[in-house]
């Protein structure tokens, strides 16, 4: 083997030997530590995952309760809104009686009978007159009038609702009584035209009038609900055609309520 | 070669009982220290086999080699090139030289 010459060599071999050892040394133990340490991390992660998840999974329970109360009443008491002004509901409240029955008066000679029975076009009046005057429910003989309640005449019947009545009628209207019955006695107002015919017309003022709910079904066949972008994106043109359109087909309406109009008692009670 | 392995026995108690540890950022540098420092150890050893070993080259290589290598891995990693696998890789290289020529040295005695 080697041999050593001198002290100065010996002690250098020895620093260097020693500074060796704890380099060495020094990164073995700093490998180790970086494994610890990723391994540490690795843990410290996991567990703050853990708790975080624990949190989110904390306040998306909260989140949901709060969402679904919130959202639940809300929706319910829109609901509730809904359904009452789309008649759905059986409403009470302070209102009239409006009895209708046909005429006992014989027709005079030569007159036409049709003259002296209540005829759609009347109830149609009355109805109209009521809902000018404030009128928040009307029920016609037990049917509910709502949107889309026709009164029109079938033979000897009218037709509201899909079913068919006859006098007399009974219609209840929920509103402030005092307009409700005043709107009917205006001076040339549906009353006094009917007073004229000899048809029955009394109207009663009631503090607890209790209007059904329409009982009738409804479906949408052709009509579709517009999303809320469409709506926006369609922008004023398309309101204004569809504005135009429906004024046509009120006006088409109008125009064949009066070809079917049996009577010309109005233009006689306008004489 | 007594105080060869007495200086590795302390150098590696010294290391043990050291707290601590070196920090992850430079590893790079020590490690590449290292290599510099075992190569100049195999090279004076092969030298003094040889017979023309000096103390002035030994410790001069030793000091410069470590401080080359940390130079090296330093602005490798400043420019974003893994200078410090070159530095080992040629570090490596010529440990393995030295220890051959070590090895054959020994073996023809």
């Amino acid at each position: 083997m080697m041999t050593v010459k001198n002290k100065h060599t010996r002690i250098l071999i020895f620093l260097v030997c020693i500074i060796l050892g704890y380099m060495i040394t020094m990164q073995l133990r700093s490998h180790n530590q970086y494994q610890n340490l990723a391994i540490q991390r690795a843990e410290d992660l996991t567990v703050r995952l853990k708790e975080v998840q624990a949190d989110r999974d904390k306040l998306t329970k909260e989140l949901d309760e709060y969402r679904a109360g919130r959202i639940y009443g809300a929706a319910q008491k829109e609901m509730d809104d809904l359904k009452a002004r789309a008649g759905e509901t059986e409403m009470e409240g302070k209102g009239i009686v409006f009895t209708l029955d046909d005429s006992k008066q014989a027709a005079k000679t030569g007159e036409n009978k049709n003259l002296y029975i209540i005829h759609d076009e009347d109830l149609l009046r009355v109805v109209n007159e009521l809902r000018a005057a404030g009128a928040e429910a009307i029920s016609l003989n037990g049917q509910r009038l709502i949107g889309s309640s026709e009164i029109r005449c079938v033979g000897p019947t009218v037709l509201v609702n899909e079913s068919r009545l006859a006098a007399p009628f009974v219609i209840l209207a929920i509103g402030n009584p005092q307009t409700l019955e005043s709107s009917l006695k205006l001076r040339g107002g549906v009353i006094e035209n009917f007073k004229f015919w000899g048809i029955r017309a009394d109207v009663v003022q009631s503090d607890k009038v209790r209007v059904p709910a329409f009982k009738g079904k409804r479906t949408f066949e052709f009509a579709k609900t517009v999303a809320e972008e469409e709506k926006k994106e369609a922008g004023q043109t398309a309101t204004d055609t569809k504005g135009a359109e429906e004024n046509k087909a009120a006006a088409d309406a109008g125009k064949s309520a009066d070809q079917q109009q049996a009577s010309q008692k109005n233009a006689g009670g306008a004489q | 070669m007594i105080y060869a392995i007495i200086g590795l026995i302390f150098g590696i108690v010294g290391g043990v009982l050291t707290p601590g540890f070196i920090p992850k950022i430079y590893a790079p540098y020590f490690s590449v220290a290292l290599m510099a420092g075992l190569d100049t150890a195999f090279g004076g050893l092969r030298a003094a086999m040889e017979g023309d070993y000096d103390n002035l080259v030994f410790i001069s290589g030793f000091v410069v080699n470590i401080l080359l290598s940390v130079f090296f891995c330093y602005a490798g990693i400043k420019m974003d090139i893994d200078f410090y696998l070159i530095v080992i890789l040629v570090l490596g290289m010529r440990i393995f030289n030295n220890l051959a020529i070590i090895r054959r040295l020994y073996l023809k005695k």
